[in-house]
């Protein structure tokens, strides 16, 4: 369990280190997309660690409803609005909660989930960041008795499954949809995005959990 | 990896500075609003439906290029291959509606179609009526029975010509919409390229192309097309883009057209004009007839090598929006 001080910090991590993968991110779009998620992804978090640094939060709602609005409104694009509609339709029912937890966490998942599928009309399959997301969320409930650390460890790893899993998916949606079967190969950049997200977060409640 | 050269100063700046460099150009006519990517007509006709395009920059003149008179009110600008964020369309939307609501217009893509879908939402929490046409003319990006998945290319200037006429002359959203995706739904486009534009931050090419080949059906922010090839002649590549377009809508005999040949970026006008000659033939051996011809650079993407062809049918109503005169920075017609 994270107070909201540290909950904040911890997405700060998750900022700062999303910032640092720029490369990795971009070399991955170039593959499959237009090359730029890189790039919009670390102006996206760049911004978010501006905004988390300067102001203090009540509870869970309001820091990601904060995040997804700052993402949306710094990277643009589609990256920008998924990732934004992530964060935001996650805030949706934690408007009371002052502390964050594995419950709280499944519970940002899925509506975070939602919300994403919603906005963009996209399933599981299409090779998207709903690949990871999806298997995170899922694996939420499964552990949901373990300690934060052990649980986020998991859900990072379903993520990561899921990730590797969209190399064998055909992209039907976004910019790499007419490549077809040129898609095959080669991971989703906003799966690896949604991947790096979890994973971060689980380093940061592992230094503090030590 | 070749890196390519540009003209800039600090790469982050480019959405900002091309802005300036734009508004400056139009002698006062345009100007950005205040703390968001957008430029506007300084003064806006009364009484008329707002028309608002706008994309991921990049790819000028398109969007900026085309707000003028008869033309498009505004403009919302996203970095360079990114749509504009929810809240630059939901800045220039509000500028530019004077109660009779704001018809936008833009290429389909993910990106565009949900940040401005939460725009228009949050436009609607504010009594502002909006109505959307997607310009979705590249015939390479999705087969005919899927039209609303294809995406939207240099046919962009069309609708965007005709949503200016219409919006112009009429107060009326529904109308300005109906005319405009009629517009849109006549209109067809396809594409092709031999060497790749760059991303100005990184300088990189957004893809690779050996340098005997051509990529046929090269999307507008250099993403892969349907097929590559060995190159060709110019008169055998066009002779099998133009049965790819004219087959889908289908263009017909006695069917009339206006006709778009759209450099993507560092094409020469040489070449475009050896393309254009043989646009003409084919159009003849079909007795398709040809009402206008445009060419020139109005949709790129960067310095990609490239051109597409479009062409939109017209019929009496489509050309009485396309005669009216339009005069914009990067489109006139008088």
């Amino acid at each position: 369990m994270l107070t909201m001080d540290k909950t904040k910090e911890m997405f700060i991590h998750v900022s700062r280190n999303m910032v640092e993968s720029k490369d990795i991110l971009t070399q991955a779009d170039k593959a499959i997309g237009d090359g730029d998620h890189g790039i919009g992804m670390a102006r996206g978090f760049e911004a978010v660690e501006k905004k988390l640094a300067n102001q203090d939060y009540e509870n869970l709602s309001d820091l990601l409803a904060s995040i997804g609005m700052t993402l949306m409104g710094s990277i643009g694009g589609a990256a920008g609005a998924v990732f934004g509609t992530f964060f935001k339709g996650g805030a949706k029912n934690l408007k009371d909660q002052k502390f964050f937890d594995i419950k709280a966490l499944s519970i940002m998942l899925q509506d975070g989930l939602q919300a994403v599928e919603e906005r963009g009309k996209a399933k599981p399959g299409d090779k998207t960041m709903i690949d990871a997301l999806e298997p995170a969320k899922m694996k939420s409930i499964e552990v949901s008795s373990q300690p934060l650390v052990d649980a986020i460890e998991n859900m990072a790893e379903a993520a990561r499954q899921g990730m590797e899993n969209t190399k064998d998916m055909i992209a039907t949606t976004g910019k790499a949809k007419t490549l077809g079967e040129r898609s095959l190969g080669h991971p989703d950049p906003g799966a690896v995005s949604m991947y790096l997200i979890l994973k971060f977060m689980h380093e940061y409640v592992l230094k503090v959990s030590k | 990896m070749k890196t390519s050269k540009k003209i800039l100063n600090d790469p982050k700046n480019v959405v900002s500075e091309l802005i300036e460099g734009l508004s400056a150009a139009s002698h006062g006519k345009l100007i950005k609003i205040d703390d968001v990517n957008a430029l506007i007509k300084s003064k806006l006709p009364s009484n008329k439906v707002g028309l608002l395009i706008g994309g991921g920059s990049g790819h000028e003149p398109l969007f900026p290029g085309f707000i003028g008179e008869n033309m498009a009110d505004g403009a919302a600008m996203g970095n360079v291959f990114a749509a504009p964020a929810p809240d630059i369309i939901l800045a220039a939307t509000k500028r530019l509606d004077q109660g009779n609501g704001v018809l936008y217009v833009y290429g389909n893509y993910a990106g565009d179609n949900m940040n401005f879908d939460i725009a228009s939402e949050m436009a609607l929490d504010e009594n502002i009526n909006v109505k959307t046409v997607r310009v979705w003319d590249d015939v390479a990006s999705a087969p005919l029975d899927k039209i609303s998945e294809r995406r939207g290319i240099a046919g962009d200037l069309f609708v965007i010509k005709i949503a200016g006429a219409v919006s112009s002359v009429s107060a009326d959203l529904e109308e300005a919409y109906r005319v405009t995706a009629k517009a849109r739904d006549h209109v067809r486009s396809m594409g092709v390229a031999v060497s790749a534009g760059s991303i100005p931050e990184t300088g990189e090419p957004t893809f690779e192309l050996p340098d005997d080949e051509i990529e046929i059906g090269m999307g507008l922010h250099g993403e892969p097309g349907v097929s590559r090839e060995k190159m060709m002649s110019a008169d055998e590549l066009v002779e099998r883009m133009m049965t790819k377009i004219m087959d889908d809508l289908p263009f017909r005999k006695g069917d009339e057209v206006c006709l778009l040949i759209n450099n993507l970026g560092s094409t020469t006008f040489m070449e475009l004009l050896i393309v254009n000659r043989k646009v003409r033939q084919v159009l003849a051996d079909a007795s398709v007839t040809i009402y206008d011809t445009v060419i020139g650079s109005f949709c790129t993407c960067q310095e990609m090598a490239g051109f597409s062809i479009t062409m939109m049918k017209v019929d009496d109503e489509l050309k009485k929006y396309y005669d009216m005169p339009a005069n914009s920075l990067a489109f006139v017609k008088s």
